[in-house]
């Protein structure tokens, strides 16, 4: 459905009035409704956080403030792109969280706070964490090995990575 | 269980009155948001697709009944129901208006005593909530949290180790945890400090609505107190916040009830029992002013003001006077005026047998 007003945009809020004892109902895009000004007091009970977010990723992106697009990136898994998320106000895949990544960061710090996550961890990606944590360790320690030429030290630590990796990729299945 | 059990009766798990601070706090909640790895989520998933979660869940489900701790949960297809019924879920809290907007390929889980359900293709694949009695969010969140575990053993979650759980809306992910209490608070806001101290919940990165979610109004003074942030914080560190503005919050509620009964008893006794007086005469009430004054009447039971109702038939009403419940006790379609005859009714009959 497109916007009443304007007839461009498609129709993303429903208004409901009470004119004269008479209910009168419309439904208009973001836009013609912030410039009514009756955006926040007639909403519609399905009228979500997604079309706000969606209102304040348009604003950010009409203003200019957000970051350089990303164009043409797609992700792969879910074919979503970033202009899909500002749209619609949300994400198509949990992919699209590591396709979007920068971008993404800055929009959690602002509603969130915070761009990290602290708190519960799925047990078994919790294990798996642990060991790419222990690997990214057991790789500069490699390094700082090869240029100190300790050849004996850089070959142990080889093995440990492998086995490891090893370790991690059987854990998965 | 045949779900025909759970939609007749009225009565639910967090409508037993019997968590702590009962007399104010109706219930408490608390749910977590989660994702398959690699599927897209809900609303870019063909019917195909959403069937396919749904008995990848099912599997699941049926897996987690094989083993112990949990009392046995059933898979309900949204879209093989009438639609009525899936109204009656809405208006047990089972499921949100979101969910049953569009069925195909919807599902609810649900667990016997109705203490736990889970949404399947909500906006996330998972919305596991728990729903106590009273104020119970640590308790609520260790049975969501044990719940998420054995989900977590058969399904392969969307977990990152610097966002956390990976949720479709930016506004749940990391924790992906909503945990929210009801409160009736008809002392607050008759005093017109409702606004006063519920605003200043919300900087504390709490948030308040009416009684059913997102962008409905507060209706019979019922208000839903719930957290905002789920980056950075830590489910624990959540909870302990909440409880502690819920804590202010009912203590700010008494403290105004025994002013009122102090210095307004005869104001509030004649509210009260007008209220009472209607509901237990009436032939003919709309929703709006049966929850209007079944506020009321609630306040003057708490206050000992009224004849003892037991608190479960009071938070009964709130379920069985609602249009679709009403509909499907009848068994026919019901136009307005016939709906508010068979809702004055069943009021008069909950308050006389109770």
């Amino acid at each position: 459905m497109l916007c009443e007003l304007c007839g461009k945009r498609p129709a993303t809020v429903h208004v409901t009035k009470v004119v004269n004892n008479e209910k009168v109902e419309h439904d208009l895009c973001q836009q013609c409704a912030r410039e009514q000004g009756d955006l926040g007091v007639f909403l519609n009970p399905m009228f979500s956080i997604n079309n706000l977010l969606s209102a304040l990723l348009d604003d950010e992106e009409r203003r200019g403030r957000s970051l350089p697009a990303p164009t043409g990136v797609r992700c792969a898994t879910c074919n979503f792109t970033y202009s899909d998320f500002a749209r619609v106000g949300r994400l198509g895949c949990s992919d699209c969280y590591e396709v979007f990544g920068d971008r993404l960061d800055a929009v959690l710090r602002r509603i969130q706070g915070s761009s990290e996550h602290v708190g519960k961890s799925p047990r078994r990606a919790a294990a798996g964490l642990h060991v790419k944590k222990e690997i990214d360790g057991l790789r500069r320690q490699l390094e700082l090995a090869v240029r100190q030429e300790a050849y004996e030290k850089a070959a142990q630590l080889r093995d440990r990575i492998r086995l490891l990796e090893k370790q991690e990729s059987t854990g998965e299945k | 269980m045949p779900l025909d059990k759970v939609l007749q009766r009225a009565a639910s798990g967090w409508t037993s009155g019997s968590g702590p601070e009962a007399d104010i706090v109706i219930s408490t909640r608390v749910r977590l948001a989660r994702n398959l790895a690699g599927v897209p989520f809900p609303h870019l998933l063909p019917v195909d697709g959403l069937n396919q979660v749904v008995s990848d869940v099912s599997r699941a489900v049926a897996s987690i009944n094989s083993g112990r701790g949990w009392g046995k949960l059933d898979t309900y297809p949204l879209d093989s129901m009438p639609a009525l019924d899936r109204k009656v879920l809405v208006e047990k809290h089972l499921v949100s208006p979101q969910h049953i907007s569009e069925p195909w390929g919807r599902a609810l889980v649900l667990k016997e005593d109705e203490s736990a359900s889970i949404m399947v293709n909500e906006e996330d694949h998972l919305r596991i909530q728990c729903l106590f009695p009273g104020l119970q969010l640590e308790e609520a969140w260790v049975a969501a949290s044990g719940l998420d575990d054995s989900f977590e053993e058969h399904l392969p979650y969307a977990f990152s180790g610097s966002r956390g759980y990976l949720t479709c809306c930016p506004t749940n992910v990391g924790t992906g945890l909503r945990a929210s209490v009801m409160l009736h608070l008809p002392g607050l806001v008759m005093t017109d400090a409702a606004g006063r101290v519920l605003g200043a919940t919300n900087k504390l990165g709490l948030v308040v609505r009416g009684m059913y979610g997102e962008g409905t109004q507060a209706s019979g003074n019922l208000f839903q107190i719930s957290n905002q942030v789920t980056l950075g914080q830590s489910e624990e560190e959540v909870v302990r916040s909440l409880l502690g503005v819920a804590k202010q919050v009912i203590d700010q509620e008494r403290h105004t009830r025994e002013a009122l009964v102090k210095d307004a008893a005869l104001q509030v006794s004649d509210r009260v029992g007008r209220a009472y007086g209607i509901l237990t005469n009436a032939h003919v009430i709309s929703s709006e002013e049966a929850i209007k004054l079944w506020s009321d009447v609630r306040l003057g039971v708490d206050l000992g003001l009224l004849p003892g109702v037991p608190t479960p038939v009071l938070n009964e009403m709130i379920v069985a006077t609602r249009a679709s419940f009403l509909q499907r006790r009848a068994q026919m379609p019901l136009d307005p005026l016939q709906r508010d005859a068979v809702r004055a009714d069943l009021i008069r009959k909950m308050l006389a047998t109770s």
